[in-house]
């Protein structure tokens, strides 16, 4: 891969944070830069979490077009969310403080994953991509089934309070969260990366890996507890994202086909930062909020999903 | 030397392999004859360990295949299966850099590079190293895979259906490349369909049938009339050329 590219990446990504920060700044600039910075620094963890989650996800599911949301990983956040809710009550998920909940619901919804997907995807025999994609898809409506149903038997305030968190929201990012969110996903990253040339291999299939050396089982359960974290950290901040990571996981692979994962989780990473942060600069400050950045996302990266189906590209 | 013992295997209450005894010599070509489901793929695939172990042990020089770290077993053999599909998009070379994952871990030095470029070279794809996979032809990839395991340099080479797209110069150069490792010393388990490659190249030959071990020993021990006959329940002639056996299964018995 080119110095070119890296470079205009590099470009974009000053732009879009420049532009955020420093766009139309008056009056008490003080108190503007820090509210800003806030969301800024979300707005950029939820792109990051994304992007590396959804190559990962690709990676350990032999597939570059499933993600970890139409697998149904976010819809598993909320099915714990709306559980939480029904167990604690209204006032107990309410006073729950925000830290804890954010890393207990992680938890929950790593060891959920890791059985799931841990048992669907690190198989021996039958491996195949039609039967993961289909028992994935039904898991996913299996659990906005779940959460759905625990919303229809909680009474309507409560249900207010699940709608809430049940869709993507990227003008209020959940500020309060970020910190434990950065605490988990940070190292998280840091680790996908670390483990970049075991992912490589991992790429290769199962009977590769094996006959490679690597520990091919323990390898696809902790790459699938990063993709959780990861997505519960995107999840938790903003709300579920459907197609987002689809989109920038499938322009890196176009930019840099053939690329190590190192590159790849770069490269995916800033262009989910340049299209999640200007877009959002666009439609807070240039369209006045007259449209929401999640719909066009989801309407776009549905479109490109259906495309790269009907080419049969990208298997 | 790969000592098997009382391997078994079963899937969805099929037995696939029978209680089965074996002893694989160090430095020979030994050849994996049968007809199709008589559990070829299945006894390599667990000698490699890709499958996941049932009753039964497999040892390679001494180690156990089951409790041995993957890493250490990487540099014992070498394993290349039947199915080659790939999810990732990846160029030739890299591809055959991954063999010497087990090595390097990534960090490929001077002895890696090398290995590599004999790799290239020895299956004749220095013209296509910058090829991406998913634009050769069959036998191309073919090649581009068994140089993969090539470069893994390992004392055992284990190969199921290696000779699956290659035309018949690449198929020869194959079995010459098999022979000139097995004489520095390299051990070498091939699943083979075409009986004349096993009668020609191969030093020690296994016959399998229904999860079973019928027949082991030297080709013109095991490569006879009869056994052939029976082992494939249709009439097969063999004759002699050039002091080996050679099995006229082409032709309709007179």
């Amino acid at each position: 891969m080119g110095v070119r590219l890296w470079a205009a990446l590099m470009a974009g990504v000053v732009l879009v944070t420049g532009l955020w920060l420093f766009q139309g700044l008056s009056g008490n600039t003080g108190f503007v830069l820090s509210l800003r910075a806030g969301k800024l620094a979300a707005l950029a963890l939820v792109a990051a979490s994304v992007a590396m989650a959804t190559v990962l996800f690709q990676t350990v599911a032999q597939n570059r077009i499933l993600t970890p949301s139409i697998m149904g990983f976010d819809a598993l956040y909320l099915l714990v969310q709306s559980l939480a809710l029904a167990t604690l009550g209204i006032s107990g998920f309410a006073a729950l403080p925000a830290g804890p909940k954010f890393l207990l619901e992680t938890a929950l919804m790593t060891g959920l994953a890791a059985v799931l997907f841990g048992t669907l995807l690190g198989r021996a025999r039958g491996a195949d991509i039609g039967r993961t994609i289909l028992s994935g898809v039904i898991l996913g409506i299996l659990f906005r089934a779940g959460s759905v149903l625990v919303m229809r038997v909680l009474d309507p305030n409560a249900n207010a309070v699940v709608q809430s968190v049940s869709f993507a929201n990227f003008s209020r990012p959940s500020v309060e969260t970020l910190l434990y969110a950065a605490a988990l996903a940070l190292p998280a990253m840091a680790l996908a990366l670390w483990l970049g040339p075991r992912l490589d291999v991992l790429a290769l299939g199962r009977d590769r890996a094996l006959s490679l050396g690597l520990p091919h089982r323990a390898m696809v359960l902790g790459t699938l507890a990063l993709v959780a974290v990861l997505t519960a950290t995107a999840t938790a901040l903003v709300g579920p994202i459907a197609f987002f990571g689809l989109i920038v996981a499938g322009l890196a692979q176009s930019f840099a086909p053939g690329a190590p994962h190192r590159q790849l989780l770069l490269l995916s990473v800033g262009l989910a930062l340049i299209g999640l942060i200007g877009g959002q600069w666009a439609f807070e400050r240039l369209l006045g909020l007259k449209a929401t950045l999640s719909v066009v996302l989801d309407c776009g990266g549905g479109l490109l999903f259906l495309m790269l189906l009907m080419r049969g590209k990208i298997r | 030397m790969i000592e098997v013992t009382d391997l078994s295997f079963t899937v969805g209450g099929a037995q696939i392999l029978a209680p089965t005894t074996l002893t694989l010599p160090a430095g020979q070509i030994t050849a994996l004859i049968g007809p199709n489901g008589a559990g070829k793929s299945t006894l390599s695939r667990l000698i490699a360990r890709v499958e996941t172990p049932p009753p039964g042990t497999v040892r390679v020089n001494g180690r156990d295949v089951a409790t041995t770290p993957g890493g250490l077993l990487a540099r014992e053999l070498a394993f290349l299966g039947q199915h080659t599909g790939l999810a990732s998009r990846l160029r030739v070379r890299d591809l055959v850099a991954f063999g010497r994952w087990p090595h390097c871990h990534g960090r490929p030095g001077p002895a890696d590079h090398a290995a590599i470029a004999r790799a290239l070279a020895e299956f004749e794809l220095e013209p296509l190293a910058q090829r991406f996979l998913d634009t050769l032809s069959g036998g191309q990839a073919q090649r581009a895979h068994l140089a993969m395991a090539a470069a893994q340099e390992t004392p055992w080479l284990i190969l199921d259906e290696p000779l699956n797209n290659l035309d018949l110069a690449h198929a020869r150069g194959l079995m010459v490349h098999l022979a000139r490792l097995r004489d520095a010393g390299g051990s070498v388990l091939i699943v083979l369909h075409d009986l004349n490659f096993a009668a020609a190249w191969a030093d020690h030959v296994v016959a399998m049938k229904a999860g079973a071990v019928v027949a082991t020993g030297r080709p013109e021990a095991v490569l006879t009339g009869p056994l052939l006959s029976a082992l494939y329940d249709t009439e097969i002639e063999v004759t002699v050329h050039g002091g080996r056996p050679l099995v006229l299964h082409h032709l309709a018995p007179a």
